[in-house]
């Protein structure tokens, strides 16, 4: 009946019992206060079923925001452990569990808290930046959100039940077979990743098919804004190198399940393939992740430099170069892994190349900010923070692109402190970045500045703290992953990372103060217009939030930075008031449904539940089946109710700007 | 605000027929990346036999080159299908899709017998590498055919109860798309797993 689920899951030690009893009680606290406002019934229709990108997006990226949080604590409780296990000390973490955390940390990182966040802000620009009143196919966006709820929900629940992997975010043959890890752990990382990946590839077929498909009339390729150009180039990543991973993912579980040799040490099992195997995917993951915040620096640095970006041809170019490239450097994570010399310098070679491309990046947005006229908000100092700090991180990997060099850091912290350094500065600056400029657009509010710089500052010094370090220890030969240590000479080290360490959490801190804050000074803080930074994009065209479907009038398109231009050149036409009425899909359930079950599966599969994972695969199955048979399923706007919504938004503007 | 059921040939909607169509070649070209990472495996693993049986001993060419047969004579009759939609004739095309569905069902059928066979005689994908590999290939490509024909079913009922309205006639050429990829993913399987190893 529970497979191999019995008592002893439940039970871990205290700490870990106490981040069960936390995350269980904020669940009840969310429960009752949903039940006592009587809310249910609203997050069902408004929300839960809801296939609106909109409401998708701001979904997923509160998603990752949460996650966030989590993530942080596994970092936070592993540099505390870091910090004091020297010598005798053994500090609070038995290795196993560090092992946990570490593992735990990354794949959540990546994949659940910065892939949410991006995959959120494109749900909620791209179709307003394109012009088009929604996704190319609306339900299947909500499958993919509630995919990666699955995912999300497996990793939340091994906080509880069972253990998580103890291979790595990356998995290590054969550490991760069954001989060696027979318990629940890989199989959380496994089921979890696999089935939110899927999510990942849905998300990907969307927005090609979006960003192809919709865009508004007179919207060339070569007219998008650089961040539609980014996500364009992102979905093609993730739709080529998505199915690697799930390729990748479905051996293992044919190795773990059904006892086949892929990655075993055994019967012509080979270990290699895996590490192979998950860096063709793994690398362009990175790309995947940093490309979006690269557009986000785009659209931020052109439009307070009240500019047009300088070299937007050249932006386009080095981006669609960086996505090309990114397929053809993924041998550089092992380069000590015994690989011929000259295919070492094959790889070694492409990874710098990929410098260049990215080197003409940040030579633009320099050029761009060059005699504009800037205004220094919170996004810009998120971008600026972005230049000086991810230029170190690059410069790092070119270094460690040179194989003979790798061998000496190779496995080192200093290769953490690379990773985190292109991560934090690269994408996740951008994403905040991204989360202050885009915020009044999703819901008609400003953030609070004052907060804002305050979170940038204990970001940026934390960071430099905690991970400046980390390149030091990795001269000094500290390896990664350990959790106790004989060395006296790396504490000190280890305290100053564990000091930034914390100023990142006051970075965090303020920027849920600055959230709190702004929600609190809402009024004060209110954008009627629907463009409060004068910009230049069509996002900014539509009120804020923007009515359900987006644009009355899907607006014409003559040029680079459409909206700046009709702000410039245009005047208004009596067509621009031809209001007709607007066929919207409608909500529907699938999504959230089909996630439910394959949570439930997820979970009868990592427990050996059979029934289980047959029932709720049958009902997957079922529930797809059902879509076809509901076909255009959409509701009708009328142009009475189009006419009043508009002619309320422009009474607003009038207002604002009087 | 209604809801209602729209299925009329307005522009918005043979604009969204050719979204799908986009969609779903986009799909096939995700799922062609998955088949590429067995393919690549099979290649990697293929002469790891850990003491257990190869290609030579196993595989039957006759035998193969009739379950290929089924696969590909199914095609050609989808194609007739399709054909038949351009001409609005749904009975001709509910035709060609039974027969399709049999040809199929006769390839996932002989498949299965293939791998009861083997695993009766004691090969089976624990052995080796190169069974692991052999088995999760072609077990892969046999799982997406019967997924095909369950698709095939499904859209036998609704030209039945529906006719060819706008939304069949999509999902009609989606699922000949589907067919058509799995057809030339077959013909890769056949070169590289059974060709290549038996000569």
């Amino acid at each position: 009946m529970f497979g191999r689920l019995t008592a002893e899951a439940f039970y871990h030690d205290a700490l870990q019992m106490s981040a069960v009893y936390g995350t269980l009680f904020g669940g009840v606290v969310l429960f009752c206060m949903i039940t006592y406002f009587k809310k249910w019934a609203w997050l069902w229709k408004e929300w839960l079923t809801s296939v609106d990108h909109k409401k998708i997006g701001i979904m997923y990226t509160i998603m990752g925001l949460v996650m966030l949080l989590r993530g942080f604590a596994d970092g936070m409780f592993m540099r505390t452990q870091q910090a004091i296990a020297l010598g005798q000390n053994h500090g609070f973490l038995t290795p196993d569990h560090f092992a946990q955390f570490f593992s735990a940390h990354g794949t959540m990182m990546l994949l659940f808290v910065l892939m949410p966040i991006f995959v959120g802000m494109m749900n909620i620009i791209i179709p307003l930046q394109i012009g088009a009143r929604d996704v190319a196919f609306p339900l299947l966006n909500s499958i993919s959100l509630w995919l990666t709820f699955t995912a999300v929900s497996l990793i939340m629940i091994s906080l509880g039940i069972g253990d998580f992997s103890i291979s790595g975010w990356t998995g290590l043959a054969p550490l991760f077979e069954k001989t060696y890890t027979p318990d629940s752990g890989v199989d959380y990382w496994m089921w979890a990743i696999q089935l939110g990946g899927i999510g990942t590839t849905l998300t990907g077929i969307n927005f090609i098919a979006t960003i192809l498909k919709m865009r508004a009339p007179g919207m060339t390729l070569m007219r998008m804004p650089l961040f539609t150009w980014t996500a364009l180039t992102t979905s093609v990543l993730i739709v080529l190198a998505f199915p690697v991973l799930t390729g990748g993912l479905f051996l293992l579980t044919m190795d773990r399940y059904l006892g086949m040799h892929f990655f075993t040490n055994d019967l012509g099992g080979n270990m290699m393939l895996w590490t192979n195997v998950f860096w063709m995917w793994g690398h362009p993951e990175v790309y995947i992740l940093v490309l979006p915040a690269f557009g986000i620096y785009s659209e931020v640095v052109a439009t307070f430099s009240r500019k047009g970006l300088f070299g937007y041809t050249s932006l386009v170019y080095a981006t669609a170069v960086i996505m090309f490239l990114s397929f053809i450097v993924w041998l550089h994570h092992f380069f000590t892994m015994g690989n011929a010399p000259s295919v070492n310098i094959f790889f070694g070679i492409t990874t710098m190349m990929i410098a260049i491309p990215t080197g003409v990046k940040v030579f633009d947005w320099l050029m761009t900010m060059y005699k504009g006229r800037i205004t220094l908000s919170v996004p810009m100092y998120w971008t600026i923070g972005f230049f000086i700090l991810f230029v170190l991180g690059g410069m790092t990997g070119v270094l460690m692109a040179v194989p003979p060099a790798d061998f000496v850091v190779h496995n080192s912290l200093f290769l953490v402190a690379h990773f985190h350094n292109v991560l934090i500065p690269g994408a996740i600056f951008g994403y905040f970045a991204g989360i202050n400029y885009w915020f009044p657009k999703a819901f008609g509010f400003k953030l609070d500045e004052k907060w804002g710089r305050r979170s940038f500052w204990g970001w940026t010094v934390g960071f430099v703290l905690a991970f400046g370090p980390l390149y030091v220890f990795g001269f000094m030969g500290m390896p990664r992953r350990i959790s106790h240590y004989t060395n006296p000479h790396w504490q000190p080290w280890l305290i100053l990372a564990w000091i930034g360490m914390a100023l990142i959490g006051l970075g965090i801190f303020s920027m849920i103060i600055q959230f709190v804050v702004s929600i609190i000074n809402r009024e004060k803080l209110r954008d009627e217009t629907g463009d409060p930074w004068d910009g230049r994009t069509l996002e900014w065209m539509t009120s804020s939030p923007p009515a359900e479907y987006n644009f009355a009038v899907i607006p014409e398109v003559t040029g680079l930075d459409a909206f700046w231009e009709m702000k410039k050149n245009r005047t208004v036409s009596p067509e621009d008031f031809k209001y007709s009425s607007i066929a919207m899909p409608a909500n529907r359930p699938h999504g959230f449904v089909i996630g439910m079950l394959a949570t439930t599966f997820g979970f009868a599969m990592i427990w050996y539940m059979w029934w289980l994972a047959v029932v709720s695969l049958i009902g997957i199955i079922v529930a797809v089946i059902s879509i076809s048979f509901s076909e255009h399923i959409e509701f009708i706007i009328p142009a009475e109710e189009v006419q009043e919504t508009e002619e309320k938004y422009f009474e607003k503007l009038i207002k604002a700007s009087v | 605000m209604k809801h209602e059921a729209v299925s009329t040939h307005s522009p918005e909607h043979l604009k969204k027929v050719e979204i799908n169509a986009l969609g779903f070649w986009i799909y096939l070209m995700s799922d062609l990346v998955i088949f590429s990472i067995l393919f690549t495996t099979f290649v990697v693993l293929g002469h790891n036999y850990a003491g257990s049986a190869g290609p030579g001993e196993l595989f039957s060419l006759p035998y193969l080159f009739v379950e290929t047969l089924l696969l590909l004579i199914s095609s050609v009759v989808y194609g007739t299908g399709m054909v038949a939609l351009q001409d609005n004739k749904s009975k001709t095309v509910l035709k060609a899709l039974g027969i399709t569905f049999l040809l199929g069902a006769g390839f996932v059928l002989m498949e299965i017998y293939e791998f009861y066979d083997l695993i009766a005689a004691g090969h089976t994908p624990r052995q080796s590498g190169f069974l692991s590999a052999f088995f999760t290939i072609v077990g892969t490509h046999g799982a997406h055919v019967s997924f095909g024909l369950l698709w095939m079913l499904i859209m036998m009922y609704q030209v039945k109860t529906r006719g060819l309205t706008l939304g069949v006639c999509s999902r009609l050429m989606q699922l000949s798309l589907f067919w058509h990829f799995l057809d030339i993913v077959w013909v890769g399987v056949f070169t590289v797993v059974y060709l290549a190893g038996v000569v």
